[in-house]
């Protein structure tokens, strides 16, 4: 992992002061709340309906032992006891004081945290797979990147002020677990033909009320010039992104607007200055910042094998949790583990602190001291020895951690929505939760196979329903919640956005509606092996419209 | 019939305003304005206390009468009275009612 020089420690060191002393001057009456507004968001503090909500950055979603102890700590000591992790890879705590925060990013500081650039309009924290450094199928960890790109990124005095947030996400697999193509910029890692490492470059994707998949603009960018041609496109957005409208101010939008070619022109102008100066990364840095990433030394351990075949023939539900949540690793002897905080009727992505430490516990003595979020918004232990499973799966039995759900129906994304969100229009969790139960039979899970669902309690979007292969989407009509229902959305390597299938639901009325999407499916589809998204984009949106407008949808 | 409320500066916690009390963590204790002068004075009382220092994001907002109690009109105002409504352990509706000021006009009858 990581882990801070001299540099860093002093400038968090530095930020933590500088925002507490604005903190004591706010609260003081020295600073007025429009004075006060931009430094706290700079810091990741925002107002949410109860209390303010503390965001902070877990970069590219990696975390030591200690580092979850920190979040535990804080969740008990400072908030209600629990933490909910975003799909952003940060995690937000919901009732903070604000007298107390400075308290907080002390406490961060002291294990390399912080929440600087988890909000404004900066370049956000970067994000990566979930699996990377571990997952079997990678070209190469995109982590050491995403790390040159945060360091790169902190504070950067051209780009702290830009259009709008700007996010970046990294994935060194072909099959994209990051989502790449609804990010701002969305970053490919791979080999060329002469097994040199690069990126495809994509830009201009993103969610939020106009949703876009990114456009190419470089097939193959040696890893070299990273940042300067990074910032070749950050000059570009900054130059003619939109300042006069917060609603168009995105970079997809000016992608959309001036053109892909065009754009791509402007692009490679800027990179034209840019290109071999001082910006291009020496391979001694590069691979100074990747032995930071480096797998850790993993013995041998083939014994899992056979005592894997043994407690799957003495457990049916370890051996369902096995075949759902365990992940094949780049070593045989190895897997990675997806924790799922989707527990049945639970609220996705939270996380009390006697979980946090208990994963913390299990990755300090079982999982080489590692820990990743996914932007699932679930916990993932990358290394794990396979004969030391059943050892994991009971631990995470004690802490009801052990829902064998990862890509089913039940593994939902959902934002906060309004039961905290001062943006929401209607509720996400209620929603999220509701589903959860009617679809709680993990057989029944099964049989439906993977099925992406995602939730947003407005349309910036937060619960990524956009790219849900079944979308949900909450407003408020009449003073009442609504809910619009998209099918077809995909946040992989093959990324769609979904398309809205009728009129909304009432609340009462959208389990119901999802159970008939679900059964349609289960209806039409070739063979248990063609999943939800290959059944949709076969037959389109026709068969779901009849099954849940019936007439209604043939008279339209 | 509308209420005044916003969120403390120091802790962010929902407030409103009673006017016998001040700014209160309860919605059962504010004080009513109906009409157009009424909302103008609990609107001056607002950014009194924005200027003060006391509180920030002021907001004026719907209610009517329900049983007796204070009923906001819009759900985001009914969540901030009573917490999230996935977690009836936490918020308001968490707390015991000690009433600080008067009630809601009617029977009395408080309700968490």
């Amino acid at each position: 992992m990581y882990r801070y020089d001299e540099f860093d420690h002093a400038f968090v060191q530095a930020r933590t002061e500088q925002f507490a002393d604005q903190v004591s001057r706010r609260l003081s009456g020295e600073l007025t709340e429009e004075q006060f507004r931009p430094l706290r968001l700079m810091n990741g503090v925002y107002l949410q309906l109860h209390a303010y909500m503390l965001r902070i950055a877990v970069p590219y979603g990696t975390l030591s032992s200690r580092q979850l102890r920190m979040l535990a700590h804080i969740a008990r000591t400072y908030d209600k006891g629990y933490g909910h992790f975003t799909t952003r890879q940060n995690i937000q705590f919901n009732w903070p004081a604000l007298s107390d925060i400075p308290a907080i990013l002390r406490d961060l500081a002291s294990v390399e945290m912080h929440a600087i650039q988890t909000s404004g309009n900066c370049i956000r924290n970067v994000t990566a797979d979930h699996f990377a450094g571990a997952a079997a199928d990678e070209a190469a960890d995109p982590r050491p990147y995403a790390e040159i790109l945060r360091q790169w990124s902190s504070v950067h005095p051209e780009f702290s002020y830009l259009p709008r947030k700007f996010k970046i996400a990294v994935t060194g697999a072909e099959r994209d677990r990051a989502a790449i193509q609804v990010h701002d910029i969305g970053l490919h890692l791979k080999k060329d033909a002469s097994g040199q490492l690069g990126f495809a470059v994509y830009v201009g994707g993103g969610q939020g009320r106009t949703p876009m998949v990114a456009k190419k603009i470089k097939d193959f960018l040696p890893e070299e010039h990273l940042l300067s041609y990074t910032t070749a496109v950050m000059r570009v957005y900054n130059l003619y992104g939109r300042r006069d409208n917060k609603f168009k101010a995105r970079i997809k939008i000016l992608v959309h607007e001036t053109g892909v070619e065009e754009f791509t022109r402007l692009v490679e102008a800027e990179w034209a200055h840019l290109r071999d100066g001082e910006l291009t990364l020496p391979q001694s840095d590069i691979d100074a910042i990747a032995r930071y990433f480096a797998l850790p030394p993993l013995p041998a351990r083939p014994e899992g094998d056979e005592a894997l075949k043994l407690a799957r023939l003495d457990s049916r539900a370890f051996s369902e949790w096995l075949t759902q949540n365990v992940s094949t690793h780049r070593h045989p002897d190895y897997a990675s583990v997806t924790i799922s905080l989707k527990g049945i009727g639970e609220a996705p992505g939270d996380a009390t602190d006697r979980q946090m430490d208990l994963v913390a516990d299990l990755a300090e003595t079982l999982a080489f001291d590692e820990i990743r979020v996914s932007h699932e918004q679930n916990l993932i232990l990358p290394h794990v020895a396979r004969a030391d499973l059943k050892r994991v799966y009971d631990r995470l039995v004690e802490a009801g951690l052990h829902t064998a759900n990862a890509g089913l129906i039940t593994d939902i994304i959902a934002c906060p929505g309004l039961d905290y969100c001062a943006l929401a229009n209607a509720r996400s969790i209620p929603v999220a939760q509701d589903i959860s139960r009617r679809f709680a039979s993990l057989e029944r899970q099964r049989e439906i196979g993977e099925l992406k669902l995602k939730i947003s309690g407005c349309i910036n979007a937060c619960g990524h329903h956009h790219v849900g292969h079944i979308g949900i989407l909450g407003v408020e009509k009449k003073g009442a919640e609504l809910y619009q229902v998209t099918l077809g959305g995909s946040g992989d390597e093959e990324t769609s956005i979904g398309e809205i299938v009728g009129r909304g639901f009432a609340p009462e009325e959208l389990t119901d509606a999802i159970e008939t999407v679900v059964d349609t499916y289960l209806g039409l589809r070739k063979d248990p092996s063609e999943r939800f998204i290959d059944a949709y984009r076969r037959v389109g949106a026709a068969p779901f419209k009849e099954a849940l407008y019936g007439s209604e949808a043939r008279a339209a | 019939m509308k209420l005044l409320t916003a969120n403390r500066l120091g802790d962010g916690e929902a407030v409103w305003w009673s006017d016998d009390l001040g700014w209160i963590e309860r919605i059962e204790g504010a004080t009513p304005a109906e009409g157009k002068d009424e909302e103008a004075r609990l609107d001056a009382i607002g950014q009194d206390g924005i200027a003060r220092n006391a509180v920030i994001d002021v907001n004026l907002i719907d209610i009517a009468i329900e049983d007796g109690r204070f009923a906001p009109l819009r759900l985001r105002e009914k969540i901030r009275a009573a917490g999230p409504t996935n977690r009836t352990d936490l918020g308001k509706q968490a707390e015991p009612v000690l009433l600080e000021g008067g009630d809601a006009p009617g029977d009395g009858h408080v309700s968490i």
